[in-house]
């Protein structure tokens, strides 16, 4: 888990880089995403799921697809926060390693 | 963009994409192309990868590859294609399957790996090849033509998602050319089908690299979404 959570605050600098000081993330797993008092409007989303997509792939050299249907599918969204996207990202990464 | 660019050329070892990786070269850009075929060109700034354009794994490791040893790719070509000339209903299923692996997924896969490089760098310059068959609703070309149609379609949309990124999203439609494509094709139904262009003759490859070079400049970051046929229709 703190590996993943590393990779996310990785992900979180690279796409702090390019974000507007209104979209700017802050490095903490209670740091909430998408949804309600979340900082990202659909495409900062997409820019932080592309950032993070990418670092797994470098760090673990796994491809994951993190807003497939089943992602989306969810009844809690795995994008909520730091937390939760780092839970799903352990779940797909143990899903790959075992199948 | 400035120049010496990176581009990427898919279908690139021969007709029109092949032209155009000469015309790159020519312009002293630095020329990554991909075709199922091996390469026969051998030229310092050129670089190939055999592979299929609907193969997800091949083509997100040439893209790894490619910014690795070259950087971000500028400009990417999608001119890939297969056609099949055949009544609907003598056309086998697999055909339809071929048809759309390489011109619909295969276009949408590369489009998609190259936004991902392009929006780190906050320029990109896509161009996708749609067909005259579209307008013209050519009898005998219904898959071919649906597959070009939803490559439009695939243009427009990704222009509105990529737009933010500072990457345009364009078509161009070429008329005839002498290609391996239209080289089974009957002449007569060639010479029909040049009629029905405003100007009656056959395109060439510098015609398409006109189109592709307009939508390629800096310039033209205002032009997004668009398709541009030749020869008029």
């Amino acid at each position: 888990m703190q590996r993943v959570i590393a990779s996310i605050y990785q992900a979180i600098d690279e796409f702090n880089a390019l974000a507007p000081a209104s979209r700017q993330l802050e490095k903490s797993p209670a740091t909430v995403l998408f949804g309600e008092g979340g900082r990202l409007d659909s495409l900062g989303l997409v820019s932080l799921i592309l950032d993070v997509e990418g670092r797994i792939q470098a760090d673990f050299d796994a491809a994951v697809s993190l807003a497939d249907d089943r992602a989306m599918s969810r009844r809690s969204s795995p994008f909520r926060n730091v937390a939760t996207l780092a839970e799903y990202i352990v779940e797909l990464l143990g899903v790959n390693q075992g199948g | 963009m400035g120049s010496p660019r990176v581009v990427l050329v898919t279908g690139a070892s021969r007709g029109i994409g092949a032209g155009l990786v000469t015309h790159f070269l020519d312009q002293g850009d630095t020329v990554v192309g991909c075709s199922r075929q091996q390469a026969d060109r051998s030229h310092a700034r050129y670089r190939h990868f055999t592979l299929d354009v609907a193969d997800e794994t091949a083509v997100t490791r040439m893209f790894h590859t490619t910014q690795e040893s070259c950087g971000p790719v500028d400009l990417l070509v999608n001119n890939a294609g297969v056609a099949a000339m055949n009544h609907a209903v003598l056309t086998p299923i697999e055909t339809v399957h071929r048809i759309f692996d390489t011109n619909v997924l295969g276009t949408f896969l590369l489009c998609r790996e190259a936004s991902k490089v392009m929006r780190r760098a906050g320029f990109g310059r896509i161009v996708n090849f749609s067909t005259v068959a579209v307008p013209l609703r050519l009898e005998g070309e219904s898959l071919y033509a649906a597959s070009k149609a939803a490559v439009e379609m695939l243009t427009r949309i990704l222009a509105k998602e990529f737009a933010p990124w500072g990457i345009t999203v364009n078509a161009v439609g070429p008329s005839p050319i002498r290609t391996d494509l239209v080289a089974g094709v009957p002449p007569a139904r060639m010479d029909a089908l040049i009629a029905r262009q405003h100007i009656q003759e056959w395109a060439e490859v510098p015609d398409v690299a006109n189109v592709v070079e307009f939508f390629a400049r800096p310039e033209s970051r205002f032009v997004t979404g668009q398709v541009v046929y030749l020869g008029g229709f």
